[in-house]
């Protein structure tokens, strides 16, 4: 029984488009006076956040409540995790509470595979992101954003531009828009791409001026700026000149193509304002749209017996 | 003392006959032996190797009680055929100073089960910075002769370069664990395709292989001894066979788990496969066991690093490194090297007893099967079979990567100096 979402890898493209299609369907509820569905009635969702995350954790606690689901908060800080309590005995007092979904965001990648896998709950595990591993409903709301707006995957042009050593997103991203039928290219300063990247099913390039021209899209990562003093890269003005989506930049890619961007920015350093406030920027349509696909997520997992999407992997 | 015939037993995996253990010694070998008030082992079948030498175990004491101690890491080592362990220095407090290797000795005399060698700290606290006296553990009862940081790398030129000269006073030899610490800050696992996949910190091949050429051209420099903890690249076995070419005075080990083990196994995210140096890719395996079995690596070393379950049961970048092997060691050699048909018994005995012991200047082990040497033998039944069981193994901990795996290869007995540790299969 498919029971977790832990990685986009884990996704079939059948999944992969059940979950979009769903996300159309309840996104429909949004326009309504009333935008909250029974569904999940009686179901509890914790939100297990033990990094700071304002967007990914009011996403999917406004998708669980329009679902109807009680949801629990549960953050690292101030919590009995600030006083040394591990992983596992934090999973058994949520256990005990009785919670049906776990949604982590975690520092260490692999954590929620260990929640899911060890034996410690029983309840379904959503990544909301670990480590620099992956974020699946992060590249599932991306896929949604650009179905919308371009209409369909084959042979799109996904371009993905910064600190791809880093990103869990981007791993995500590479993983569900392969499956779904685009191509993905990687721009980024070789010192941001990970040793083994040339085994992913993407291409990779150093040029962002060469890729431009022919993409759909392009999606933009945040750059850290603690990576300028491990010197991953000479300057925040030299990644800027080089890496940055300004304005001579954006009028180089074709007219149909958006601009993506997870979110937070740094306005001026990989993306220019010109362009952030775009109306071919996608910025504030992909939170609005993280609410409807984290709202197919946690339908699909949790009502019914059996879950129709996920990993396969057992907790027993 | 009690002495044993072990008859029909198979020296090396040779021609079948007797051996008489009496007072301590091998006292004859021969066909159709008999010795009145002897305790006979019908050896039919199994091969007798010389007692199996560890260059590099932790023994965890003082310390880390919870995890092991000298009296269970001994037991573990009887049971899976070693006669003489070395115990790493990372202790708490460190084992830098005569005191501290003199205790663990004594304790390791104190239970018998095997002859504890400790290994000294090259620098106080194996902190990097300052000479511990290697000279006082060198000259103390406990005779130090292996120094090392392991877990950490001597990683300061001048300061190797001094180590290596300085134990030459002795006939000591600085054991180094290979690792450069800036190429492998926030290092989770080796670096390459499985590593960008899952999203961890590499652990670069070159961080291991750039120390181990340094200290190479260091030794040959002064004119010292070098060990090399651990290799687990191919380059580093390139590295080694390189430096041996060219006649220097460099010795080097592998563990059983960089013989058997990958790092795809890290995409279960089971800290159960973190390890310091971490499983590396096939081609990786291949070129370790190709070097175990052409020489060039001379040793099997355990690297039985003993933790408590909530140092496994959690997040991978909260566990800590590190996996028993003390009793499964040897099973994982006959199911590599053996049984693959890459070595003989004979040469197990040389990677696993001779070389170590010689390695490590210690007396009395690592001796040919011949009438008058020290009675350190192991007896092994290669037919038989065995599933590991966590909770089974004698150690305090249980963080085995082997757990549920059938592995080939059975201790029956061993001998330290005429006595047995361990007859049955069962410590005695």
């Amino acid at each position: 029984m498919k029971r977790h979402l832990l990685s986009a890898a884990d996704l079939s493209r059948d999944d992969a488009l059940l979950i979009l299609d769903t996300a159309e369907e309840l996104a429909r509820l949004a326009d309504r006076p009333i935008k909250k569905l029974p569904t999940l009635r009686g179901r509890t969702v914790v939100n297990l956040f033990y990094e700071d995350s304002t967007r990914t954790r009011t996403s999917f606690e406004a998708a669980a409540k329009r679902l109807s689901a009680d949801v629990i908060n549960f953050a690292a800080k101030g919590s009995s995790v600030s006083k040394g309590e591990s992983l596992k005995d934090t999973a058994l007092t949520l256990e005990a509470m009785g919670a049906d979904a776990v949604v982590v965001r975690h520092h260490a990648s692999g954590a929620p595979h260990r929640l899911a896998n060890s034996g410690w709950i029983r309840g379904s595990v959503v990544n909301a992101g670990d480590g620099t591993h992956e974020h699946p409903t992060q590249a599932l709301l991306d896929a949604f954003t650009m179905r919308r707006r371009l209409g369909s995957f084959d042979g799109r042009r996904v371009t993905i531009v910064g600190d791809i050593l880093h990103s869990r997103v981007a791993r995500s991203n590479v993983r569900l828009l392969h499956t779904l039928g685009a191509q993905v290219t990687l721009v980024a300063p070789p010192t941001l791409l990970p040793v083994g990247v040339a085994t992913w099913p993407c291409a990779v390039s150093y040029d962002l001026d060469a890729e431009l021209p022919k993409s759909d899209v392009v999606m933009m990562l945040r750059v850290q700026h603690e990576r300028m003093n491990a010197a991953f890269f000479p300057s925040a003005r030299e990644y800027s000149r080089r890496y940055g989506l300004d304005g001579l930049r954006f009028a180089a890619m074709p007219e149909h193509a958006i601009v993506m961007h997870p979110g937070p920015m740094n306005r001026g350093m990989e993306i220019a304002a010109e362009v952030a406030d775009s109306p071919r920027s996608t910025i504030v349509e992909q939170v609005t749209n993280g609410v409807s696909v984290r709202m197919a997520v946690l339908y699909l997992l949790l009502s019914g017996s059996e879950s129709a999407i996920g990993s396969t992997e057992e907790t027993s | 003392m009690s002495s044993y015939l072990l008859r029909g037993v198979r020296p090396l995996g040779g021609e079948p006959t007797d051996l008489l253990l009496a007072d301590g010694r091998i006292s004859e070998i021969g066909c159709g032996l008999s010795a009145t008030g002897a305790h006979v082992v019908d050896a039919d079948g199994l091969i007798a190797l010389p007692g199996l030498v560890d260059l590099h175990t932790h023994l965890r004491e003082p310390g880390r009680e919870d995890a092991e101690t000298v009296e269970t890491g001994t037991q573990a080592a009887a049971l899976g055929g070693f006669t003489a362990v070395h115990a790493m220095a990372n202790t708490s407090p460190v084992a830098d100073t005569a005191g501290v290797v003199e205790q663990v000795w004594r304790l390791g005399q104190q239970y018998g089960h095997a002859d504890v060698r400790p290994v000294g700290a090259v620098t106080v606290g194996i902190a990097g910075e300052q000479l511990a006296e290697l000279g006082a553990m060198a000259d103390c009862p406990a005779g130090v002769r292996v120094f090392s940081d392991d877990g950490h790398c001597v990683s300061d030129a001048v300061l190797m370069r001094r180590a290596l000269e300085y134990v030459k006073a002795f006939d000591g030899v600085i054991a180094q664990h290979a690792q450069e610490p800036r190429l492998t800050e926030g290092a989770q696992m080796n670096e390459g395709e499985m590593s960008a996949v899952l999203g961890l910190g590499g652990w670069p091949a070159v961080a291991e292989e750039a120390i181990i050429a340094r200290d190479c051209l260091l030794a040959a420099h002064v004119g010292s001894r070098l060990h090399v903890c651990h290799v687990s690249t191919a380059g580093s076995v390139e590295l080694i066979r390189w430096a041996k070419s060219k006649g220097w005075d460099v010795t080097a080990e592998v563990t059983p788990h960089h013989l058997l083990l990958t790092d795809e196994l890290v995409a279960s995210y089971d800290p159960i496969y973190k390890v310091n140096p971490p499983l590396r890719t096939a081609a990786d395996v291949e070129a370790l066991r190709a070097g175990l079995a052409d020489g060039t690596i001379d040793a099997v070393a355990t690297d039985h690093a003993p933790h408590p379950d909530e140092a496994k049961d959690c997040e991978w970048a909260a566990a800590a490194m590190g996996m028993l092997g003390l009793q499964t060691a040897l099973s994982v050699v006959q199911q590599v090297m053996v049984d693959t048909g890459l070595m003989s018994w004979a040469e197990v005995a040389d990677r696993m007893s001779t070389r170590p012991a010689r390695i490590g200047r210690v007396d009395g082990h690592g001796r040919a099967l011949e009438v008058g040497a020290p009675a350190n033998v192991t007896l092994i039944d290669p037919s038989a079979s065995w599933t590991v069981e966590p909770h089974a193994l004698a150690s305090k901990s249980r963080n085995t990567p082997y757990r549920t795996m059938t592995l080939p290869g059975t201790v029956y007995a061993t001998f330290l100096r005429g006595n047995a540790t361990v007859l049955d299969g069962k410590l005695a």
